[in-house]
């Protein structure tokens, strides 16, 4: 018989760690170990006698039975019923204890259990590092424990990740050449074990964006065939650098930026790109609303700080951004004007926060624009249009109004003289993502405010889309034929089976 | 019944720990208000039954039998026979657990007992902290943190 104990300090509350913990057929959202758990059915993730079938993300299945659970306790016991490791008569109790000097918790993880003759010391090994000390380690990660991060332990975890799969192989969408959407084919890729400040993702999500229409047709030269598009995916963590200390493996995180890449369903990338997703945002509204959110958080708050009783003109309001940043300035107190292009879209537009639509008519959207402010005219305008808006906008703008100019989905703007723009001492931004993202601290800023608006629903992202992967070239094509709304995903197909 | 828990980290191992706490004699060692400590007809100190009496810094008596010492669990329990507080039906439990992840040690110590309506929360209050977390401070710092 074989005893195997380990304990830590976690520096979160009890009740923090518990919610975590007590979730029997959830420990495939934390354990870096496990990839996948699935209860046998009719039984509940609390109900004692539950089985959760295991798959490893080694690829070994085994089944474990909840034998006993206790909120007052703060513990549970489970045993192996069926396993490819061979762990016999194995028991394990999982307990945790409140440390009240302190506000933290005390976490034990122990277990007896049989080997084959002469694997004792190998398997008590596994289970001691790779199942418990591993679990404390990504538990303390998901609970932005700044311990974590500095332990020797996540070294050997990922030389140990490295030892055993250097290259982990997977799907994506590539395209050889720049042209339509039939370029967008499927290949096998190879992940490559993380370089010290590199990440190695399983990728569950990817957001779709109207840029990577840009990227596949060769408009933006983001992307050089043949290559990967993409810019926003969230995942899970499956191994890391040996610089990375703000991640862990077995995290959920995400990213929203270049270098393209996305559309895969694993990836190897710059660490200080990603960032945690918080546990109450599902994969898919994370993927969804990244590059789309944190778009507007700093059009509305640091490109240009929208007050109460400002007056602000949106144009595309029922579109992805144009909708979170309808809510949001809303939300800050704003008039919000949406200006778009038929009835279906202005009643999407008022139900995201708009307070007067304007619609295309026998008046030009400066006249409209001026009746609704009384003349004042809009102190900020957030034009994605371009070409075909650029005039109306100046002419709609109040005196020392701001025109924040930041895409061009008519057409190129061309030259403009700005000598008439001091008549009005307009200000015009033309604000690029990458610039307002580039450093980790500006990431965390943006984000933070983001999940915040996401979770307090401030905002709505609203995933109306969703394809396999392997069918990303009809969602840009449904995407060019305008037949969305809100955001479109692609799930990897591997994970969209098991959904 | 009344509740109290107290627990907190000790940096030294559980083993060392539990030597100096072990003696149910050993009171004025590692605490800060215990002045002296006997064990009643000369019974060794881990012979389950024996009756500690000891005098505390601010003059109070106080006796208290062993009910149960474990070195497997590093736990012992102990009973109030006599003391100026006002509890009836008072057993408390001091346990230590090993953390494996720096070999350190995770000390509770909890009671239960009745008193008087009313001073429930006095009483918890007084020995949570002055009893409990004080002697815990004390031992912590004894054993360098």
């Amino acid at each position: 018989m074989v005893s195997v104990q380990r304990s830590t300090i976690i520096d979160a509350p009890i009740n923090a760690v518990w919610d975590i913990l007590r979730d029997f057929n959830g420990h495939d959202r934390w354990h870096p170990a496990v990839r996948r758990s699935a209860l046998d059915g009719g039984k509940r993730t609390d109900q004692v006698s539950a089985i959760r079938n295991f798959e490893l993300v080694e690829g070994q299945r085994l089944r474990e039975q909840l034998l006993s659970m206790s909120d007052e306790e703060y513990s549970f016991r489970y045993a192996i019923v069926d396993s490819e490791i061979p762990l016999l008569n194995y028991v394990a109790e999982v307990s945790l204890k409140p440390v009240t000097d302190g506000n933290r918790t005390f976490w034990s993880w122990k277990s007896q259990f049989d080997t084959p003759k002469g694997q004792e010391a190998e398997l008590a090994e596994l289970v001691a590092e790779g199942v418990y000390t591993a679990g404390f380690e990504a538990v303390r990660g998901r609970l932005g424990d700044p311990k974590s991060s500095s332990r020797s332990f996540m070294t050997s975890a990922y030389e140990t990740s490295k030892s055993s799969a250097p290259e982990l192989p997977g799907k994506a969408i590539q395209i050889d050449r720049y042209g339509g959407p039939e370029e967008l084919h499927i290949v096998n890729i190879i992940a490559k074990a993380p370089c010290p400040k590199e990440v190695r993702l399983r990728q569950t999500a990817i957001g779709v964006n109207y840029i990577d229409v840009y990227c596949r047709s060769g408009y933006f030269d983001l992307l050089k065939p043949p290559a990967v598009p993409g810019m926003e995916g969230v995942g899970v963590v499956e191994a890391i650098g040996a610089e990375v200390r703000h991640l862990s493996v077995g995290q959920r995180v995400g990213y929203a930026c270049p270098p393209v890449g996305a559309y895969a369903s694993v990836r190897t990338m710059p660490a200080e790109l990603v960032i945690p997703i918080p546990e109450n945002i599902d994969d898919r509204t994370a993927a969804a609303g990244l590059l789309k959110g944190m778009t507007a958080e700093f059009l509305l708050h640091r490109v240009h700080q929208v007050k109460k009783g400002d007056f602000v003109l949106v144009y595309a309001p029922a579109g992805g951004v144009g909708r979170i940043l309808c809510q949001w300035a809303n939300h800050l107190g704003a008039v919000v004007i949406g200006a778009t292009s038929n009835e279906e879209k202005a009643r999407i537009a008022r139900s995201s926060g708009v307070h007067h639509v304007i619609l295309p008519g026998a008046r030009s959207l400066e006249g409209q624009v001026m009746e609704i402010t009384r003349g004042h005219g809009a102190d900020v305008i957030y034009d994605a249009v371009g070409k075909d808006s650029f005039d109306h906008s100046v002419a709609a703008l109040a005196t020392c109004g701001h025109l924040v100019s930041f895409g061009q989905a008519s057409g190129d703007i061309g030259m403009r003289d700005i000598s008439s723009l001091a008549s009005k001492s307009a200000t015009i931004s033309r604000p690029n993502f990458g610039h307002y993202t580039d450093t980790p601290e500006k990431l965390a800023a943006i984000t933070t405010r983001l999940f915040d608006a996401i979770l307090r629903h401030i905002i709505s992202i609203e995933v109306d889309q969703q394809y396999p992967l392997s069918q990303a070239a009809e969602a840009h094509r449904a995407l060019e034929a305008r037949e969305t709304t809100g955001s479109t995903v692609l799930i990897p197909d591997d994970i969209q089976k098991g959904i | 019944m009344a509740r109290v828990y107290i627990s907190t980290v000790i940096s030294a191992p559980a083993d060392r720990v539990w030597s100096v706490i072990r003696d149910f004699n050993a009171l004025p060692d590692w605490t800060p208000f215990v002045a002296d400590s006997r064990i009643e007809e000369g019974l060794p100190s881990d012979k389950i039954g024996c009756v500690r009496a000891f005098r505390l810094t601010d003059g109070g008596f106080i006796r208290e039998r062993l009910l149960a010492l474990s070195d497997y669990d590093y736990s012992f329990s102990y009973a109030i026979l006599e003391s100026p507080m006002g509890v009836d039906n008072y057993v408390s439990t001091l346990k230590l657990i090993p953390i494996t992840d720096g070999d350190k040690t995770f000390a509770e110590w909890s009671a239960e007992f009745e008193c008087a309506p009313g001073r429930e929360d006095e009483l918890v209050e007084h020995i949570g902290r002055n009893v409990f977390l004080g002697g815990l401070m004390s031992l912590k710092s004894k054993m360098g943190g």
